[in-house]
């Protein structure tokens, strides 16, 4: 098992440096453009959306399309439950967002951005327009061509998917799309597209501002930088925390359980529930158990039947019904296990549902329906007793 | 250029295909099976039925075959536990949302479903069914049934009605678990823009989307003694029935197809080809007159180009679509219309029947005709002109049920009157086939010469082009038709409303250079037809294309305006061609309609 560097709390997203005159923009648009890209990737910098691919990579891609119509999208969608982290980002440093999607858009050869903006955000849009009526001043004196523009979101979870939310922008249903192609290749209108998430932006700016060396001081070998979590639940501190990636769940449980912590469900719907007895055993980030940076705790009042059951009903609801594995396998595991409570279906019922979920993982179209089996199966196996009787 | 291959290797065997082809058509061409739902050859790709995944080294997750572009050195297997597995798994979640009811199906036997649910041998209690038990079917449509507890959300009628038809008439609504394909709003098939076309229930792999059937209405006619029943069949059926007969993709079946409905009990089976013939002399004087009216007489109101009218899907869209401009249609009716008026009047008359005894019935490849049947205008014989439209498929089922042994059958003609045809009348099933005819009188009418093409094939309007043009140039023309010495008559034919969407955005523009246009609401033509057998792909309906002009060379007469019977008609009973009579049986107005 790889070293857990404790719980460490940081103040790098939200703390110190927020400009609004662009300063780290007007510096980078003065650099090589390969020598940013390169700096992403030592960075080791990943998505903080929630899959984690490597920033670095995603934007050498797109750099190296042919053509020079790009585009640079944020994803400030922020659907999964439980989340609630960009909306801080979003509200107290929108420069430190729109300075890494600017220079995102500088490295790949863009010239219009957008940021597809969570429906419920709507609120933000007054504030969000000023900066961005301040950044395109800004970038005209700097001579740096890009226009950033909002979009507001459908509404629907799965547009946060990448492609979905593509489809949705072109104005279509939110439905996501085959890969390949990526949006890298053929994303936005057919062009190469960089979406990332919100804190993936502010973590690029944060690499152009104190440089890869200080970067990597954070975080562990896989696992990066700090992350912000939205921590919610049976917790005396809910809200959102920055804390370096890498930290044993059991350091984490420590610091924001109320002492009878029974279960942390990590990562969202579509994550994984991590039962008390594996709290020791488990690391917080790429090496381990990776998150777009939800945490809910649980405490022993809880019924793990009835966590599951939401989960299952808000996947019901918010597959977006094209693929069958997702949209007829949701109302499957959400129909048997209530089937296998009202004693309709036998316990052993359990291990066909189980075998559904990794069908669902595998041959599922996105990340949505292949997720569903990370909480259904680790809810499952570790509290069988409370899915039976 | 040389076009860069890719090298891959599925199951053990090692072949090099093209840039962009899917794994699915990489294994097709090693002979690998690999089952499908939402794939089908003339639509883009969806990816969203899942049961095609194979398993491709290196990843943890399957792939979707027809989805899922070939990558160099890519190690495809496509039958592991795993994927087998998986493909059993997502049967049986079809099955599970699906109201089964295959002994009673209407595409038990021809469904793809239940053909993978054998493949695969699925259980139908591996999971809770969701079929809602108070599911309603739309019925509100005269051509196209729509039964959602059958649908399988492949999406193929979305894309079919989006793709080749330019339509958008169904759209997936509602995500999760209320996903579901409908309408604007969700209004009943009859109320949205809805062409009747039936190309969705072409490419539907399952029983959701049929045409209604009236084969029952049919039965009860034939058993009442009473009752004179009058058949006629459309030009693309005798090419296409045989494929639910037992017969191989592109037979010619007139002759037994014409016994098989005598045996079945109509009382006459006549050709609609024979009215195509007629089509082509009063749709082929129309245009003469259009043609006269606008170079002699200065006349602005007429228009051109002038639109064919035979086909009723392609109708409706453009009274929906297009509303301002139906002046454009020719306003001859259908060759079903024109044998439906005729039926209850000319035929009844010779025959000495009463018109009120007459049942008459078309035998189309059509699912829109039965809509056109009952067009409140269509009853200028003083009764509803033709009682029923059925399709090629109800035809077929018909056949079957009178259990007559159709592989074994002698060939016979068709009765008269009303039964003699030409092959102008006969490749009217083929897209082209209704301009080709036209010249071929048009041509001749005006010259006294015969088309100046081998053999009286007109090659420029044939084929599977969606748009294909021709130009005819009018030189030494008879001293009637003087006033059109040096023109070029200038045609086009489209077929798929996509297409008919270009020539009519041309139309509407003012740009349409041509006098003439063909268009078929269905690709290839009426051998695609929203009735005929399924599956369609476009080898298919270049077999069927193919019978439909052997049919025409095979026949003694092959212009319209030779045919016998149809002369016949003009000098003991209807008068002059665009005459009073004709207008009043022949002829039809249009409606406008919403574009949505
Ligand atoms: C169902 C679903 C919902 C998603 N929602 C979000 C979201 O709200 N915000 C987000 O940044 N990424 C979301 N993602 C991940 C995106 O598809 C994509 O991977 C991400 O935006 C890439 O940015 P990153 O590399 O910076 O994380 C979602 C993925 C799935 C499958
Ligand atoms: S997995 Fe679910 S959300 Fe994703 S494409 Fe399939 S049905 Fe839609
Ligand atoms: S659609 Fe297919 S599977 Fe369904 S009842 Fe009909 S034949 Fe059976
Ligand atoms: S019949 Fe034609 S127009 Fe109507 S829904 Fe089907 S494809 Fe669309
Ligand atoms: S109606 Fe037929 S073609 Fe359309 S989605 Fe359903 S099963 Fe597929
Ligand atoms: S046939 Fe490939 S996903 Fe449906």
């Amino acid at each position: 098992m790889a070293p857990s560097n404790g719980l460490k709390r940081v103040d790098v997203i939200f703390g110190a440096y927020a400009s609004t005159k662009y300063l780290i923009l007007q510096k980078s648009i003065r650099r090589e453009k390969q020598e940013i890209i390169q700096d992403i990737i030592d960075s080791g910098l990943r998505g903080r959306g929630g899959a984690g691919f490597p920033t670095g990579l995603k934007w050498k891609f797109a750099a190296a399309q042919p053509g020079n119509e790009k585009y640079v999208i944020c994803n400030a969608d922020e659907g999964e439950p439980g989340t609630f982290k960009d909306r801080e980002i979003l509200m107290k440093v929108p420069q430190k967002m729109i300075s890494g999607m600017a220079i995102c858009a500088y490295v790949i050869g863009a010239t219009k951005a957008y940021i597809y903006l969570r429906g419920e955000y709507q609120f933000m849009v007054p504030d969000l327009q000023m900066e961005l009526d301040n950044f395109h001043e800004q970038a005209r004196e700097m001579n740096f061509d890009l226009t950033i523009e909002l979009r507001m979101g459908s509404g629907a979870y799965v547009c946060g998917e990448e492609t979905a939310l593509i489809e949705s922008m072109e104005g279509k249903r939110g439905e996501p799309r085959n890969k390949p192609p990526f949006p890298v290749v053929e994303g936005f209108h057919g062009k190469p597209t960089v979406v990332n998430n919100v804190e993936t932006f502010v973590n690029a700016n944060m690499i152009c501002r104190i440089g890869v060396e200080e970067f990597i001081k954070l975080g562990t070998q896989d696992s990066r930088g700090s992350k912000l979590f939205s921590i919610s639940g049976d917790t005396p501190k809910a809200g959102v925390h920055e804390l370096e990636l890498g930290m044993k769940l059991s350091d984490f449980v420590a610091e924001f359980g109320d002492d009878d912590t029974k279960a942390v469900q990590v990562g969202g719907a579509a994550g994984f529930c991590v039962p008390r007895k594996k709290f020791d055993s488990t690391i917080i980030g790429f090496e381990g158990m990776p998150t777009g940076g939800s945490m809910m705790l649980f405490n022993s009042s809880r019924s793990m039947y009835h966590v599951l059951h939401n989960y299952l009903e808000f996947f019901e609801e918010e597959s977006c019904g094209q693929c069958t594995p997702c949209r007829v396998g949701c109302q499957q595991l959400l129909l048997g296990i209530e089937a296998i409570k009202r004693q309709e279906r036998p316990a052993s019922y359990l291990n066909q549902l189980l075998k559904l979920s990794e069908t669902m993982k595998i041959a599922s179209k996105c990340g949505l329906g292949q997720s569903v089996a990370n909480s259904f199966s680790s809810i499952v196996e570790n509290y069988v007793e409370e899915m039976i009787y | 250029m040389k076009k860069q291959k890719i090298n891959i290797t599925i199951d053990g065997i090692k072949l090099a295909v093209d840039e962009q082809c899917s794994i699915l058509d990489a294994a097709k061409k090693v002979n690998i099976h690999i089952p499908t739902l939402c794939h089908h050859e003339d639509l883009c790709v969806a990816g969203n039925c899942r049961i095609c995944v194979v398993e491709v080294e290196g990843q943890r997750a399957l792939s979707a075959s027809c989805a899922t572009p070939v990558a160099e050195g890519m190690v495809i297997k496509t039958n592991t536990a795993k994927v087998r597995k998986a493909r059993k798994d997502v049967a049986a979640l079809l099955v599970a949302e699906h109201n089964t009811q295959c002994t009673t199906c209407y595409r038990s036997m021809n469904c793809e479903l239940q053909e993978i649910a054998a493949e695969y041998n699925v259980d139908n209690n591996t999971y809770i069914s969701l079929v809602d038990p108070n599911y309603t079917i739309d019925r509100s449509s005269w051509s196209i049934e729509k039964d959602d507890s059958k649908c399988i959300r492949c999406q193929r009628c979305v894309r079919t009605c989006a793709e080749l038809q330019h339509v958008n008439a169904l759209t997936v609504a509602n995500k999760g678990k209320e996903m579901k394909i409908s309408t604007f709003l969700d209004l009943p098939l009859n109320e949205v823009v809805c062409t009747n076309c039936g190309q969705c229930i072409n490419r539907c792999p399952t029983g959701a989307l049929t045409e209604r059937r009236f084969y029952d209405d049919l039965w009860d006619a034939i058993d009442d003694p009473k009752k004179h029943v009058v058949m006629n069949t459309a030009p693309s059926v005798r090419v296409a029935l045989g494929e639910m007969l037992g017969y191989p993709v592109g037979t010619r079946v007139t002759g037994k197809m014409v016994t098989a409905m005598k045996k079945i009990g109509m009382d006459s089976v006549l050709d609609t080809d024979f009215t195509a013939d007629l089509t082509i002399i009063e749709e082929g004087t129309e245009l003469l007159g259009r043609l006269k009216k606008i170079l002699v007489e200065g006349n602005k109101e007429v228009k051109l180009p002038m639109l064919t009218s035979c086909s009723p899907g392609w109708i409706k869209f453009i009274e929906h679509m297009y509303p301002n401009h139906l002046g454009h249609l020719s306003t001859c009716k259908s060759p079903q219309q024109m044998f439906g008026a005729l039926a209850k009047t000319y035929y009844a008359e010779k025959m000495g029947i009463d018109p009120a005894d007459v049942v008459s019935v078309a035998i189309m490849p059509c699912a829109a005709k039965k809509f056109e049947a009952n067009r409140p205008e269509m009853n200028s014989s003083g009764y509803q002109d033709v009682d029923a439209g059925l399709t090629t498929r109800e035809l077929g089922y018909m056949i079957r049920q009178a259990g007559v042994d159709f592989l074994h059958l002698e060939d016979s003609d068709y009765d008269s009157l009303m039964g003699e045809s030409t092959g102008a009348g006969a490749i009217f099933g083929a897209t082209g086939g209704v301009m080709e005819a036209a010249l071929r009188t048009v041509y001749e009418v005006v010259t006294g010469r015969e088309v100046p093409f081998d053999n009286l094939r007109i090659t420029p309007v044939r084929g599977t082009d969606g748009v294909k043009e021709a130009s005819i140039k009018l030189e030494n023309l008879l001293d009637e038709w003087k006033f059109l010495e040096g023109v070029e008559v200038k045609v086009a034919v489209a077929h798929g409303l996509k297409n008919a969407r270009i020539i009519m955005d041309q139309v509407e523009a003012g740009t349409s250079p041509y006098h003439f246009i063909e268009v078929m609401a269905c690709p290839g033509g009426c051998i695609g037809g929203g009735g005929q057998p399924i599956p369609t792909n476009e080898e298919i309906r270049k077999k069927r294309i193919e019978a439909i002009y052997a049919e025409d060379e095979g026949m003694p007469k092959r212009k319209s305006h030779e045919n016998t019977e149809v002369q016949k008609l003009y000098k003991e009973w209807l008068g002059e061609v665009n005459g009073h009579k004709a207008h009043e049986l022949l002829h039809t107005h249009y409606t406008k309609r919403n574009r949505y």
